[in-house]
């Protein structure tokens, strides 16, 4: 038990990063949202339209 | 209804019996899939070989499109989603979360995949995989579409849901296992890119009908491959958990350094999707900047990790083979590797044509000034039958090897041949490829029925080398088909026909990891292996700009 507790403890902080799945997810998501699709999107849109 | 498991005699791992069933179906969809894009694998291939030039325009690009869809799409997601239910709830030893979504999620995958394989085979889609507008197909392609990737969706989401309640369940302590958490970087991966797929599917889909008026043809492509592109980076981060998985099966080998390892996978996390911006390159409405931050800086950081896992798993191995006892100078760990075993063959093939053949021409042809010299000619699909096929699909097939006996419980019908399949698939793909690329470095054009232009008003010279290159390509294409074909006799007949195995630890032979003897372990062999990667590297990318030079002359 007590070893257990003591495991607990000491997962660094690293580890614990890599262990939040949800998080990695959200940064998976957002990072190439942004610089891919926003900004390439708002690129194309900014085009003026031929007259 | 309650969870039933079964404990595994060989592996000692909790198999839960819906997890065993869904891997079942998607790995046999999967095979289905490679079979019908083989099949017009070997009709376009003999069309591009000049020498035959099998069929007419319109049957080739119908081909053509039955190839890419069957083989990038179908054949690979199909597989993924099998691995996620082994990734997830086996590794795990956890039941799956949501196993009639598991069903849905199956059920819309291959009834998308039928949609899409009909539109096509009635002339409804001669549009490729692409299926860039303005051009249109009929309506149910675009619905296929949507069906095949809220389907894969589905599976992506029951792998998240079985972390969850693996965790609270508490079936597994500390963290996940290095491939289970491969398995979540795909997961995620695949997530951004079947949600790209729904925001441009579903209009474009509206737009077949005639309920949207226009589709703009740069936002189709600019979200088109943010569906594209990072489709095959699910692909090659399900390879590299494959990788280390087949490593521990065929030779014993554990991860040497699990934080280096985690740490590539979360550069392919945070970076892999922007490449993307590498199918852009000569598209004039997006910006240098866009174009340049999104391939190089980005880009580059993701191409890190691979050659991070490029290095780490051959060097799991070396360490492996040498507490083995196989330690004398650089190369003994592998000149006695298990070479007849077709996994260990599938494994090593992977990793070398991936690396020196995929991954060193797509770096030097992502690089914008380079990608005007390759960008629509054989060079591409040169370099990515090297990562997807002789990467991808070559490490699936390696797993195939396993997943028969130990899931289907079947032994591998003639094991002799299965090695005989691995290699002729992987040295068929390597010359089909390097001929390919060669010809394209001729200036072949790809999508192109007609190398010589013959009917058309201005043809342009087509040196004589490219043909033979052509051939080249048309030979090894033909050593890979027969691999391929193999692979599917050899997988069915062992499935329905194959010995059942007894349910009693060693009747399958797996690798026994060896004792950590606490003592450090050289690395040096693949240490070299990574330098002669490395000067490979650098000669290619130099050739490439002197190419250009040569093109582009500045006075
Ligand atoms: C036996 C093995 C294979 C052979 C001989 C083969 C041959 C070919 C050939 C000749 C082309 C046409 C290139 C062109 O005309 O532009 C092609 C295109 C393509 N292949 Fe394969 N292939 C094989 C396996 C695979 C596999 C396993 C995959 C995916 C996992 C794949 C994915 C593709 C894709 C995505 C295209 C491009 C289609 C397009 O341009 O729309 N191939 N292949
Ligand atoms: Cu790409």
């Amino acid at each position: 038990m007590a070893d257990k507790e003591e495991q607990k403890e000491k997962v660094p902080l690293a580890q614990a990063f890599f262990d939040n799945i949800f998080l990695l997810l959200v940064l998976g998501i957002v990072v190439p949202v942004v610089f891919y699709t926003i900004w390439g999107l708002l690129e194309i849109a900014s085009i003026p339209l031929a007259k | 209804m309650a969870a039933v498991f079964r404990t595994c005699a060989h592996t000692g791992l909790k198999v839960h019996n819906q997890a065993e069933r869904l891997i079942k179906v998607h790995a046999v969809a999967g095979v289905l899939s490679i079979l019908f894009g083989g099949i017009a694998a070997l009709l376009v291939l003999l069309t591009r070989w000049p020498a035959v030039h099998l069929l007419d325009p319109t049957n080739y690009y119908r081909a053509l499109t039955f190839h890419g869809m069957n083989m990038l799409i179908f054949w690979i997601i199909f597989f993924e989603i099998a691995i996620l239910y082994f990734a997830g709830p086996i590794l795990l030893g956890s039941r799956v979360a949501w196993p009639r979504i598991g069903w849905v999620g199956f059920a819309l995958m291959a009834a998308g995949s039928i949609l899409i394989d009909v539109a096509i085979l009635q002339g409804g889609a001669d549009v490729m995989f692409t299926s860039y507008v303005p051009m249109r197909a009929v309506s149910h392609f675009y619905l296929g579409w949507i069906l095949f990737a809220v389907g894969a969706l589905l599976g992506v989401c029951n792998f998240f849901a079985t972390l969850v309640v693996a965790r609270a369940e508490r079936t597994y302590e500390g963290s996940i296992s290095l491939v289970t958490f491969g398995g979540a970087t795909a997961a995620i991966i695949a997530l951004v890119t079947l949600a790209h797929g729904a925001i441009i599917y579903i209009p474009t889909w509206l737009w077949s009908m005639g309920y949207v008026q226009n589709i703009d043809a740069g936002m189709y492509r600019l979200v088109f491959w943010g569906l594209g592109h990072p489709s095959q980076q699910i692909n090659v981060t399900a390879m590299v958990a494959v990788w280390y998985l087949l490593a521990t099966l065929t030779v014993g080998a554990i991860p040497v350094n699990e934080k280096v390892c985690r740490t590539a996978f979360l550069l392919y996390i945070l970076f892999i999707n922007l490449a993307s911006a590498h199918h852009l390159l000569v598209d004039p409405q997006l910006s240098p900047a866009w174009k340049v931050w999104n391939t190089s800086y980005g880009m580059y950081l993701a191409v890190l990790a691979s050659m991070v896992h490029g290095m780490t798993v051959p060097a799991s191995v070396e360490v492996a083979q040498r507490r083995k006892g196989l330690s004398k100078g650089l190369f003994e760990w592998l000149a006695k590797a298990p070479w007849g075993n077709p996994s260990f063959a599938a494994l090593v093939l992977s990793i070398t044509l991936f690396g020196f053949m995929g991954g060193i021409t797509g770096v030097t042809f992502g690089a914008e000034q380079v990608n005007i010299i390759s960008h629509n000619t054989l060079r591409i699909p040169g370099h990515f039958h090297s990562t997807v096929v002789a990467g991808t699909t070559l490490a699936f097939m390696g797993l195939t090897y396993y997943v028969v006996p130990l899931i289907w419980r079947r032994a591998v019908v003639w094991p002799r041949l299965a090695t005989f399949q691995a290699y002729a698939f992987g040295l068929g793909i390597m010359i089909f490829a390097g001929g390919m690329t060669t010809a394209g470095s001729y200036a072949v054009p790809r999508r192109h029925w007609d190398v010589q232009f013959a009917n058309s008003i201005f043809q342009p010279p087509v040196e004589p080398a490219a043909y033979l290159f052509l051939g080249v390509m048309g030979i090894g294409g033909l050593l890979a088909v027969l691999g391929g074909a193999l692979y599917v006799v050899i997988t069915v007949v062992s499935v329905f026909f194959g010995k059942r195995i007894p349910d009693v630890a060693g009747a399958v032979p797996l690798a026994a990891v060896p004792q950590d003897t606490g003592k450090h372990t050289p690395i040096s062999g693949t240490l070299v292996l990574v330098f002669v990667f490395l000067a490979a590297f650098i000669i290619y990318y130099f050739l490439n700009w002197k190419w250009l030079s040569d093109i582009w002359l500045v006075k």
